[in-house]
């Protein structure tokens, strides 16, 4: 009485056969899912790139925004975010990692730290929107800084500040603590310790989080509506008092025209926001590999 | 166990002296009431087995446990007559008297001479930067080997070399006392015999307290041996003795190698 030898053919018994064709189909739905998401976006870039390159050149880039179509270009809304942008990085930058600093090297240990903790995780999930009330009641009306470049930016601050706030934490904490002990055991006060070691070590993972969530920013376009960006201005911004409008604005403002020649425009404004977007994102992915190779 | 050893200091004053010391980790008490006497220019050896309190006894002696926020000291470590936990003495300044060298190799993420420089520059030090780099890494037998590669990453340096530029890195800063905390467990026995050569060396300037879980270092590189378990001070005497007749059945079990 010997045993059947063993094999590694597959069995052909009916429940075998559906076992492996579940497998199948759950793999074809799985690269289904994963491709709409790219397809989509591929179609939507192609798309947009044959409607807007045509429209796209120096003049485009250089003149102010018109009714005639063929006059119009993107300048004022392209130095307005670039404006918001610069100010929105030099006011959130600061804030975030001195409070990033406070979180991970001096706050104490105890609920209230939780508590806010947790709160920073929290805002950073509050809808644009509110943070564009939020905006408009505090900024433009009670401190008086009316529908300016510097209401804009300081609310965009507040929208990205928990953004970055918890990327300089991680990359706070990713110092190891062996550095930290290293700077303390010759003698280095607190501040000390953070400034000569754990910032630089620190500071192209911040700098990667703090890039990322001024390209959230720069498509922001609910906020600034709220706090009065307009949609339609024959100036650029000569000081952070001045009014201003931004990219996703005047596309928005260029789509809604019933003109064919308007959508060119709007395909063109795409155009320059997702170069604008790409370049920052290059940038971040760059900083973060120099940091990889480095440690 | 709060027996206090009594060590001959030769006439001298002691380095330093820990009378009761307890460390508490929340409610576990890791260190027991230890009182130790450690002479000046001396090297002691701490052993005893993992978790037996010795790497946090040593780091009593700089107040690093000060930055473990659940760590509470209690007791007295009398440095040169001066208790290191009173009220007003700040640990920034204990911590640049009482130099550490850590059980990993652990440099800046700098040049080689940026390591050693980085002490004496934030300490304010205004002589000459250059040559006391230089005297700090020949004190720590690296100087042949890096002399002409100061710039150099000192991520570029081999773990044994990693380590006695951490040496240097502490020199550098003057410091009056040493602690080293298993400095050579991570190190190949070559580098581990140069890290040992080089404390026989160290100890002509400075007082040393090694921690250590390799007995035959201990007993070839120490005056004198604490043996720890269980966060209690069991036995402390001169290294000779400890290996060779010691007074307590449990540090016997140990040295032989009967448990640990």
């Amino acid at each position: 009485m010997s045993a059947p030898e063993p094999t590694f053919m597959s069995t052909s018994s009916p429940r075998s056969i559906r076992r492996r064709r579940m497998g199948t189909v759950f793999a074809v739905l799985c690269g289904a899912a994963t491709m709409v998401g790219v397809v989509s976006l591929a179609v939507l870039l192609v798309d947009v790139a044959l409607d807007g390159l045509p429209r796209l050149d120096i003049d485009f880039l250089t003149s102010f925004a018109s009714r005639l179509p063929e006059r119009s270009g993107i300048k004022a809304a392209l130095v307005g975010s670039v404006w918001l942008l610069v100010l929105t990085a030099l006011i959130s930058f600061p804030m975030s990692v001195a409070a990033a600093i406070y979180l991970e090297e001096y706050a104490p240990r105890n609920w209230i730290t939780r508590i806010i903790q947790t709160n920073i995780a929290n805002l950073a999930g509050v809808p644009s929107i509110v943070y564009g009330i939020l905006g408009l009641a505090l900024f433009v009306r009670f401190l008086g800084f009316d529908r300016s470049v510097l209401s804009g930016a300081l609310t965009l601050s507040l929208l990205v500040m928990p953004v970055i706030i918890m990327a300089a934490q991680e990359a706070i904490k990713a110092v190891p603590g062996t550095i930290r002990e290293a700077a303390y055991g010759l003698g280095a006060t607190r501040w000390q310790v953070v400034s000569t070691q754990v910032l630089p070590m620190a500071l192209p993972g911040i700098l990667t989080g703090t890039i990322l969530a001024l390209s959230r920013a720069v498509g922001e376009t609910a906020p600034l509506i709220m706090v009065g960006a307009v949609g339609f201005i024959a100036f650029t911004p000569s000081g952070p008092m001045d009014r201003f409008t931004v990219l996703p604005l005047q596309i928005y403002n260029w789509v809604s025209r019933p003109q064919d020649e308007f959508r060119a425009l709007a395909a063109a404004g795409i155009v320059v926001l997702l170069v604008l977007l790409l370049t920052m994102n290059a940038i971040a992915i760059v900083l973060r590999n120099r940091y990889q190779t480095r440690s | 166990m709060s027996t206090t050893y009594d060590i001959d200091t030769e006439g001298r004053l002691p380095a330093l002296e820990a009378r009761d010391v307890s460390v508490h980790y929340g409610d576990n008490e890791a260190v027991k009431k230890v009182s130790l006497v450690v002479p000046s220019k001396r090297v002691v050896a701490l052993i005893g087995p993992s978790g037996c309190g010795k790497s946090t006894l040593l780091r009593c002696f700089n107040r690093m446990n000060d930055l473990v926020p659940a760590a509470r000291v209690s007791g007295e470590v009398n440095f040169r007559g001066q208790n290191l936990y009173a009220e007003e003495v700040d640990p920034v300044e204990v911590r640049r008297r009482i130099g550490m060298v850590f059980q990993k190799p652990n440099p800046f993420p700098k040049s080689i001479f940026d390591n050693v420089a980085f002490g004496p520059r934030i300490n304010g030090y205004e002589g000459d930067l250059d040559a006391l780099v230089e005297e700090s890494l020949r004190q720590s037998a690296l100087w042949e080997e890096v002399h002409d590669r100061l710039g150099d990453s000192a991520y570029a340096l081999s773990g044994g070399q990693q380590q006695r530029l951490c040496i240097a890195r502490t020199l550098a800063v003057k410091p009056e006392m040493v602690l080293m905390d298993e400095p050579a467990s991570a190190l190949d026995p070559i580098a581990t015999q140069r890290i040992e050569e080089l404390i026989y060396e160290l100890k002509k300037d400075y007082t040393i307290v090694i921690v250590t879980h390799n007995m035959q270092q201990a007993a070839r590189i120490s005056d004198y041996t604490a043996f720890l378990y269980m966060g209690d001070l069991i036995e402390y005497g001169p290294t000779e003795t400890i290996f060779t007749n010691p007074r307590e059945e449990q540090t016997e079990a140990y040295i032989t190698g009967r448990f640990g």
